[in-house]
């Protein structure tokens, strides 16, 4: 009791203990090797870009751009994360598909039209509705068919890029429309790029929910201790969908973000190992992967802090092909460290520490 | 060591986050005994069974062992199998995808390959030999449960062990298959095996036991030769109280009558759920206390659980207050009033990681609906109230649940529960593994709610907890309904009768 | 077959253990489809030495399947092979080209490999109790991004040794055809085949056989019971790991001589294939049911949808990936409804 009392007062240990630590302490990191190797990473210009808008460029606004497309999936992948135990690993297979159908009914039959065949806002609805289907499928196979998440997702996993082909017979439409660069680009006259301002519009429809229903104490609980939540009368099927479908939603926002970059798509391509990324958000955030409480907040800065070691890989002129080996480490030494083996066994040896240090 | 003893145990101590679960226990076992080890749910003797086993560590204290020198540290299951310390414990701890031989012979055979042939014909002469109704190549899982238990004291009896250690191994066996299994242990007693036997029926204790050693609350209470301890005074042991305590058990409720033309809170008539139970019929009043009452596996449990509908209710008619309600979910019960706290805290119960306060909440929150959450302070209120008023011992509101004892755990759900003001309130085991200062706690709440108007289920394994508390108690065997008892019926040894069946 | 006239069918279906009937699903299923596919598409499939194609497009990931079909019934799970098998066929092709090394050495470094990702992967997932899933996940990441650090452009490899080894063709005696100009033609299997034939026939054993793979078994039904049983749980889960690490090397190599070329894009989804196989094949997700033999024929079910689908005229890339999840998920969930019906059939 009196060593518990101890931790408590000492501000130092109540930092340590604060689940944002974790990616706050990466962050440091990154950012002071950043700082000792090359203080240019944090060089902020205001350029014109090719539509001659005054632009901010730099690597950190890249990692504002970037990280935010991760952060809206680390939203979705949290609530999957801690309601199903599991995680999602469809979700860039997902954000071709979902990208697909919005160029599908922006170009309609005409792979280069001229003018757009139905406005963004109804396209971006569709994409929505099935991206939010194919979480629900994801869905029925955790919650009704009891198959582990990972097996379960790795169906689309699988089917998901080819799917998102065959959506479009194949080809490769190509859209000429300005205002569909805005999603990915900047707006004019607005020198931040918009996919920050999307994920800060995601980050506070995601905060009024969680404050406004049940969601974190449903979710929360179905995680922890399914049979009892059942008793509570929650319906935790249910409830592991409604996790998945909120997860196709964020890969909508995503698909459409990642479409509007390029006004096109490369289905083998687009949102490549983008699955990797959100878990590790999630894990980096020091949310247990094993499903129950969560932290959202925790989630998102984890997801720009793996935009910034990718960011700082980039620099230090590390192939895209080659970055999932660096963050396959990160993720090993993440679960290491997280490990209940691991973790007692630290605690043991700090005790023993502190005991001879008494002594 | 002791003369003739073929383990000794000493001063063992062992203790897990917030609980001392065994403190300086001693224990001695004889060749040829066969020894019972008695005491309550939560006495520590699974844990003491445990630590001779091997799954658990000690934190302190020696195990002796007949022809080792010095003490012998056991790490592991395997360790304790080398040594010749063989366990059947009471859930099977069998693998349900193999066959019968496999199991009788995985993990102790020495060799690299496995001589199927040879196996097969080995068990064949095992399950013949000791009369169990299986054959060698059949899938264990396709087995009924009664015939695991036999296969698994059959492969822990074909180990050439000293000491044989039986966790509760006839809770799941009828009479014949005890009478068995005892032939089976005086036999291998005669062949100078040491046996442990837990259990928790007394008369299979005097029918087959040496020596008793009791335990309380982690605790060595004493070992005695059965002759020198007849029943009441082990039951006083086991309970730790007086026998003068025991003899004012029949308790403070009321006396049971009903009353014409009332119309009771809840009735059943044929209601019956896909867990095996018979359709049954049942009724209660307002402001009664009655029970289920029965043997381990009895149904009692899948009986409460279908009137809440978490088993999947398969027929029958369900009325409350006069009108007919349709129940299939636990939400459809938790809407009409009903509310259940289940017999397996740990499983069904808590919400582990959660804070006492959001566990308090929980279920009313759920009724509540999806986009109505209680504010923050209302939460802290609401989880203060019940904290006082049940007197839940609590760091606080924000502790997570499973750092609480088992029996602050149990006070909230039990404020989870009552949180929701409910009509009619199932109490499924709300006492076990306990300490005894909530237990009469709990009791006393009971008595309390009924005299406010609330209807109460209680059940609970302990006899007396049972006569204390419930005006009627229903009796089922076999998983059916065989018995009603109330007023004068309401007995030790009424209900004993009913239970056993046939009236003596 | 019909229920009526055989009344002890439901009985058998009840007294068949697990892994017995989900075999028997998996043989019938490949044998309907192979012989719907001679009626209906005919030509391609008649032909003995399609069916010795079939087996030598699909040797390394028979062998793949072996090594996942046993993780999975330890009651684990493996997606890194794939990633191995890339990382494999790179390192290989790397050693051969500019090192001009030999290709018995080769040979090794495709063993050594497979068993490094099966030692540290059985390790965390054994001992530190890592969930199975994550791990492999980031060692199929960790070794894709290695391909391409070892080797940024695929490759082929011009190895005489190597490209001698790669052409050896066994012949298959008595499955001969002539052909259209009266020719007798020699069916033959590359060595691929033989070694994925050994392999079956090692594991079938292994895991029948010998205590070892009973044990697997154990744990994979009931990690707790086994350790009550005596087994020594933790390393039987870390040598399910190593030697579906093993068998990844050894399929790697197959692989790698099958195409005869080092790239970073080898073997995208062998993982998923291989898992389908298994399931296909029997072997449930949840742990100790399964059987390599229904693996074997997990595959070539795989193969021959493959070979249907593009023999009718739908030979675009994401029809083979459709089908091949669909079949997948069908498996999936035939195997989730047939456990339960036994089950309620049980109580």
């Amino acid at each position: 009791m009196t060593i518990e009392a101890n931790k408590k007062d000492n501000p130092l240990m109540k930092l340590v203990r604060n689940q944002m630590f974790i990616p706050l302490l990466a962050l440091f990191i990154l950012a002071l090797f950043n700082l000792i190797a090359d203080p240019g990473f944090f060089a902020i210009t205001l350029k014109e870009n090719s539509a001659g808008n005054p632009v901010l460029s730099g690597y950190l606004i890249t990692i504002l751009d970037y990280g935010s497309e991760l952060a809206i999936l680390a939203i979705g992948m949290t609530l999957v994360t801690a309601a199903s135990g599991g995680q999602d690993i469809s979700v860039g297979a997902a954000v071709a598909i979902s990208g697909s159908v919005l160029l599908r009914v922006l170009c309609g039959s005409n792979t280069r039209p001229e003018t757009l065949q139905a406005p963004i806002i109804v396209a971006f609805l569709i994409s929505c509705v099935v991206a939010a289907l194919f979480g629900a499928f994801n869905g029925v196979l955790v919650a009704y068919f009891k198959i582990q998440p990972m097996i379960a997702t790795l169906i689309l996993y699988t089917a998901g890029r080819s799917i998102a082909a065959w959506i479009n017979n194949n080809e490769l439409p190509v859209v000429s429309d300005e205002t569909l660069t805005y999603f990915g680009g900047y707006i004019p006259g607005v020198p931040i790029p918009t996919p920050f301002f999307i994920a800060v519009i995601c980050l506070v429809i995601i905060t009024l929910v969680l404050k406004f229903t049940n969601l974190r104490l449903y979710t929360q609980s179905v995680g922890i201790n399914q049979s009892s939540s059942r008793l509570n009368g929650l319906n935790p099927e249910m409830i592991k969908v409604i996790t998945f479908v909120i997860l196709g939603l964020c890969v909508a926002v995503v698909g459409l973000i990642k479409v509007s970059r390029v006004s096109t798509i490369n289905y083998s391509v687009i949102a490549k190992d983008i699955e990797m990324d959100a878990i590790l958000a999630v894990a980096l955030g020091g949310n247990a992967l094993s499903g129950g409480k969560f932290n959202m907040a925790s989630s998102i800065l984890g997801a720009y802090v793996i935009q910034f070691l990718t960011q700082t890989l980039y620099k230090f002129k590390v192939q895209s092909d080659a970055l999932p080996a660096y963050k396959a480490i990160v993720v090993i030494v993440l679960v290491v460290i997280s490990a209940p083996t691991v973790k007692d066994w630290f605690s043991s040896v700090t005790k023993k520490f502190k005991t001879k240090e008494v002594a | 060591m002791k003369d003739n003893a073929v383990l000794e145990m000493r001063n063992i101590h062992k203790s897990f986050p917030g609980v001392k679960a065994l403190q300086g226990v001693d224990f001695t076992l004889r060749k040829g005994e066969v020894h019972a080890l008695m005491g309550e749910n939560g006495a520590g003797k699974s844990t003491l069974i445990k630590v001779l086993t091997g799954v658990y560590g000690k934190d302190e204290g020696d195990i002796f062992l007949d022809g080792h020198q010095g003490p012998i540290a056991i790490h592991s299951p395997q360790d304790a199998q080398n040594v010749g310390i063989s366990t059947v414990y009471q859930e099977i701890t069998l693998c349900p995808n193999l066959s019968v031989a496999e199991n009788m012979f995985i993990g102790r055979t020495k060799g690299m390959g496995q001589n199927w042939k040879k196996m097969n014909k080995d068990t064949e002469k095992i399950l013949q030999s000791l009369d169990i109704p299986a054959t060698a190549t059949q899938q264990l899982e396709s087995c009924s449960i009664a015939v695991q238990q036999m296969i698994a004291i059959a492969r822990a009896v074909d180990m050439d062990c000293k000491v044989l250690v039986l966790d509760e191994p006839t809770s799941s066996l009828d009479e014949q298959e005890v009478a068995k299994l005892f032939k089976l242990m005086r036999d291998l007693r005669s062949r100078g095996v040491g046996i442990v036997f837990v259990t928790h029926f007394l008369d299979q204790v005097y029918e087959i036991c040496d020596r008793i050693t009791v335990m309380r609350d982690g605790q060595l209470v004493g070992e005695f030769p059965i002759k020198d301890l007849p029943r009441v005074k082990l039951v006083s042991k086991m309970l730790g109280k007086e026998l003068d305590d025991m003899a004012d058990i029949k308790g403070d409720q009321k006396e049971y009558e009903r009353k014409a033309g009332a119309v009771p809170v809840l009735e059943a008539e044929g209601l019956v759920s896909d867990a095996g139970i018979k359709p049954f019929d049942f009724h209660i009043d307002k402001g009664e206390v009655n029970g289920f009452t029965g043997l381990l596996g009895s149904g009692r449990s899948e009986c409460v659980r279908a009137i809440f509908g978490a088993d999947r209710v398969t027929g029958g008619h369900v009325k409350m207050n006069g009108k007919p309600v349709k129940i299939n979910k636990p939400l459809d019960a938790m809407k009409n009033g009903i509310a259940y706290l289940p017999e397996d805290r740990k499983v069904d119960g808590i919400v582990g990681d959660l804070s006492v306060r959001d566990n308090i909440i929980l279920a009313q929150q759920v009724l509540k609906g999806f986009f109505k959450p209680f504010s923050k302070a209302e939460c802290y209120k609401i989880a203060d109230e019940y904290i006082k008023l049940l007197s839940i011992k609590t760091a606080s509101a924000d502790t997570p649940i499973k750092s609480l004892s088992g029996g602050n755990q149990q006070k909230v759900i039990l404020a989870r529960w009552l949180f929701t003001h409910p009509e009619y309130l199932i109490l499924d085991e709300p006492t076990r593994g306990i300490d005894i200062g909530t237990k009469i706690d709990i009791q006393k709440l009971v008595l309390k709610l009924a005299s406010e108007g609330m209807s109460v289920t209680f059940i609970s394994s302990e006899m007396d907890e049972m006569l204390r508390t419930c005006s009627r108690l229903v009796v089922m065997r076999d998983r059916k309904m065989v018995g009603e008892l109330s007023g004068q019926d309401l007995n030790q040894n009424k209900v004993m009768s009913t239970i056993a069946g046939g009236d003596k | 077959m019909n229920k009526k006239t055989s009344g002890g069918f439901g009985d058998k279906i009840k007294n068949l253990t697990d892994t017995n009937l989900l075999l028997s699903i998996t043989i019938i299923v490949f044998f309907l489809m192979y012989i719907g596919a001679i009626i209906f598409q005919g030509q391609g499939f008649r032909n003995p030495q399609a069916f010795l194609n079939l087996l030598n497009a699909n040797a390394a990931l028979i062998i793949l399947s072996c090594g996942l079909s046993l993780v999975m019934i330890t009651g684990g799970i493996d997606i890194s092979v794939g990633g191995v098998t890339a990382l494999v066929s790179m390192c290989c092709a790397v050693y051969l080209d500019f090192k001009g090394g030999n290709v018995f050495v080769s040979v090794l470094i495709a063993l050594a490999i497979g068993l490094l990702f099966g030692a540290f992967q059985g390790f965390l997932v054994a001992y530190l109790d890592i969930q199975p899933f994550i791990i492999t996940l980031a060692g199929m990441f960790f070794a894709r991004g290695m391909t391409t650090i070892v080797n940024t452009k695929p490759f082929n490899v011009a190895n005489e040794a190597f490209k001698a080894l790669k052409n050896t063709r066994v012949v298959v005696p008595g499955l001969g055809t002539t052909n259209r100009r009266g020719i007798y033609v020699d069916a033959y299997v590359e060595i691929g085949v033989i070694v994925a034939i050994l392999v079956v026939i090692v594991m079938f054993c292994m895991l029948r056989w010998t205590k070892l793979g009973r044990n697997f078994y154990a744990v994979g039904g009931n990690r707790q019971s086994a350790l009550m049983l005596g087994i020594n749980v933790k390393r039987t889960r870390f040598l399910s790991h190593l030697f579906c690490g093993l068998l990844a090397g050894i399929g790697g190599f197959v692989y790698f001589l099958h195409v005869g070329s080092g790239s970073a894009s080898h073997a995208t989804g062998a993982e998923m294939d291989a898992i389908a196989s298994s399931i296909i094949g029997g072997t449930m997700l949840t742990g100790g049911v399964g059987n390599i033999a229904g693996t074997f024929f997990g595959v070539l079910s795989l193969g021959t949808i493959q070979n249907i689908v593009s023999t009718a005229g739908l030979d675009q890339a994401w029809w083979t990936g459709i089908t091949r999840a669909l079949m997948l998920c069908l498996f999936l969930v035939i195997q989730s409804v047939v456990m339960a019906r036994k089950k309620k059939a049980k109580a």
